[in-house]
Formats: C-alpha cells, sequence, structure tokens
C-alpha cells in the first residue's frame, strides 16, 4: 500500500513540477501587464487622491494661490527697480501672478494636469 | 493658559563659531535635525545589516519604505527618475521622521519652521532647474511652452507658466510648513482648554472631558497629517524632476 502510494507521488511529482512553473510563469506574465499598465496610465501629476483630509487640503490650495501672487508681485517689483517703470511692471506683474496662482490651483485641484494637457 | 505658540520657540544651545559680526548658533532645531538624521541611520542601517532574504520584522521596516519611494518615483518620473532615488529617499525619510519626532511630547518639530522647508524646496528647485539644463540645454525651456496654445497668447502663456515654475518652491515649502504649525498650534489650543477649564471651577471642571476627546482625536488626525505631509512632499518632489527628465510634456 505505501509503496504503491510512493511510486504513485513519483510520477506525479514532475507534473506537479510543470504545472506549477506554468502557473509561476503565467502569474509573472499578468504581474508584468499589470505593472506596465499602472505605469503608462497613472499620469505624472495626479496626486489628487493623496490629500485625504479636508485641512490639507485647504491649506495645499491656498497656498498654491498665494504662492502665484507672491511671486508675480516680487518678479514685477524687481522689474521696476530694474528698470525704472514703477509702478507697470508691479501692476502687470502681479495680475500675472494672479493668472499663474489659478493654474497652480487647478492643477493642484487635478482639474488640469500639467502644460500642454488643457483643462481634461 | 499656556502660549500655543512656544513651542516654536528657538533657542540658542551653544555658539559654533563667528563670522564677522554673524554668530553661527547651534539651536534646539540644529539639535533636532541630527537627532533625526542619527536615528534614522542607526536604524536603517542597523535593520539592514544583516541581510537575511527572507526578512524579519524591522528589515521588513526598511525594505517596505525602499518599495514605497521607489514606486512612487518609478511611478511618476519613469525609470530614469531612479537616479534621484537617494535624494528622494533622503527627503522623504527626513520629513517623515522631523515630522513623527515633533509628535514626542516637549520635542521641538523641525518642520514647523518655514526655513527648513523652503531650503528643502530650494534644494529641489535648484536640483530640477540645473539637471534640466545641464541634461537637456535649451530644450529644458519646452517646459514653459504647452503644446497647442496660439501664437498670438504664446507669450503670456509662457510669462504665466514661468511664474507658476517661479512660485514652486514657495508652495512647496508653505504647505508642509502651515500643516505642521497649523496642527500644532491646534493641538496646542485645545489642550489648553482642558486645563483653563479644569481651572475654572466645579461646575465647568466636567466640560474639560470635550476638549480632551478633541485632543486625542487631533492627536490621531495628527499622526496622519505627519505621513501625509512627508508624503506629499515626495510626491511633488517626484513631478518636479519629471519635468527636469521629460521636459516638454
Amino acid at each position: 500500500m505505501s509503496d504503491d502510494t510512493r511510486k504513485h507521488g513519483d510520477a506525479q511529482r514532475p507534473l506537479d513540477e510543470v504545472a506549477l512553473s506554468a502557473r509561476l510563469r503565467r502569474l509573472g506574465d499578468q504581474l508584468e501587464i499589470e505593472r506596465a499598465s499602472k505605469a503608462s496610465g497613472s499620469s505624472p501629476g495626479a496626486s489628487a487622491s493623496s490629500d485625504r483630509t479636508a485641512m490639507a487640503r485647504g491649506l495645499r490650495l491656498s497656498s498654491e494661490l498665494v504662492a502665484g501672487v507672491l511671486v508675480g508681485a516680487g518678479l514685477g517689483w524687481l522689474i521696476d527697480r530694474g528698470l525704472g517703470i514703477s509702478p507697470w511692471g508691479l501692476i502687470v506683474f502681479m495680475l500675472l501672478g494672479f493668472v499663474a496662482g489659478i493654474v497652480n490651483v487647478m492643477r493642484a485641484a487635478g482639474l488640469s494636469s500639467g502644460p500642454g494637457d488643457r483643462g481634461n | 493658559m499656556a502660549d500655543p505658540i512656544h513651542q516654536f520657540q528657538i533657542v540658542k544651545l551653544f555658539t559654533v563659531a563667528k563670522l564677522g559680526g554673524t554668530e553661527i548658533a547651534f539651536t534646539n532645531s540644529a539639535a533636532f535635525m541630527f537627532t533625526v538624521v542619527a536615528a534614522v541611520s542607526i536604524f536603517l542601517i542597523a535593520t539592514t545589516g544583516e541581510r537575511a532574504l527572507v526578512p524579519g520584522r524591522l528589515q521588513s521596516v526598511s525594505e517596505i519604505t525602499y518599495e514605497f519611494v521607489a514606486g512612487m518615483l518609478k511611478d511618476s518620473a519613469g525609470e530614469a527618475g531612479m537616479k534621484f532615488f537617494p535624494f528622494v529617499f533622503s527627503l522623504f525619510v527626513f520629513v517623515l521622521i522631523a515630522n513623527l519626532f515633533g509628535m514626542i511630547p516637549f520635542a521641538f518639530t523641525v518642520t514647523s519652521h518655514i526655513i527648513v522647508t523652503f531650503a528643502l524646496a530650494m534644494l529641489v528647485f535648484l536640483t530640477v532647474t540645473i539637471y534640466g539644463f545641464m541634461r537637456h540645454g535649451a530644450h529644458f525651456l519646452r517646459v514653459f511652452v504647452p503644446s497647442g496654445v496660439p501664437m498670438y497668447v504664446l507669450p503670456l502663456v509662457v510669462l504665466i507658466e514661468l511664474i507658476s515654475f517661479l512660485s514652486r518652491p514657495i508652495s512647496h515649502s508653505v504647505r508642509l510648513f502651515a500643516n505642521m504649525l497649523a496642527g500644532h498650534i491646534t493641538l496646542k489650543v485645545f489642550a489648553g482648554f482642558v486645563a483653563g477649564l479644569l481651572g475654572a471651577g466645579a461646575a465647568l471642571a466636567p466640560l474639560s472631558i470635550l476638549p480632551l476627546a478633541m485632543v486625542v482625536a487631533l492627536t490621531a488626525l495628527e499622526f496622519l497629517i505627519a505621513f501625509l505631509q512627508a508624503y506629499v512632499f515626495a510626491i511633488l518632489t517626484c513631478i518636479y524632476l519629471n519635468d527636469a527628465l521629460h521636459p516638454g510634456h
């Protein structure tokens, strides 16, 4: 009885190993496909799901807007100082900075994911 | 009531050197930064030293951190981004552990000072800019030129993109700093309410359980934010590095 089962087991083992390695290969292929589709599917810049708490989201969006306005105003001020055309540089660049801030906010909110990809 | 801002005070521990009229002091902030770096280094070296094929618990922690950062970097910047792995990993772990150290009572939160986060953000910004120009030369300027924009608005759009690019280090640093600062002040204010209500007399003392419950909930939230903000800081770094690696899309 025990002899019989061992013989049976010996005959079965190569088959098992073949099946196992086939399954492993199939799994590996599937993983590879999954990885490739994940890499191409998730566009860089999609981090909208990363801020969970409302405060984190609020601070994030407001900091984007304020940063745009501040940098625009700073650039305008520097241009005014450099070219002596005060206050026109400040006025123009602060408005541009406001626009840049809005662009930043839209990107941060995931409404537009980056340059060259408008509004979708 | 306890002063909620007091926890952010910089205290001079000793003077390192004097350059001209400027004193270079070793402060509690610097001490905590050194502590963070030492803690991370010791932990990583000690846990990966064994190099077991089947990792133990602590080695798993190191390996999961590695996998996490590597996955994040590959997802946002592609395989080519892996050459920046040490940079992103260091930033992520430094910010994360500095945030978590701040959660220890009486500890100093390094990342709640804007100069620290701004220095980190400028490091990222300069790396992106310098590497972008080194690798792509003038082609790096395509970052400012979105495709499919009509010629007559292009100058305006380029200016806006330029301002948007220059504003990155500010929003990058303010986000981390503001979250840590606001969170720690909120914690302290609610904790102050507990003490205030307890001291206000027998009638009001039972009410102190309400802010106490709030403090417990906020502490949990703060741990989440500590991790989340480190993650956001690192993922933004990855996205910016992606611009340096593949400008123009």
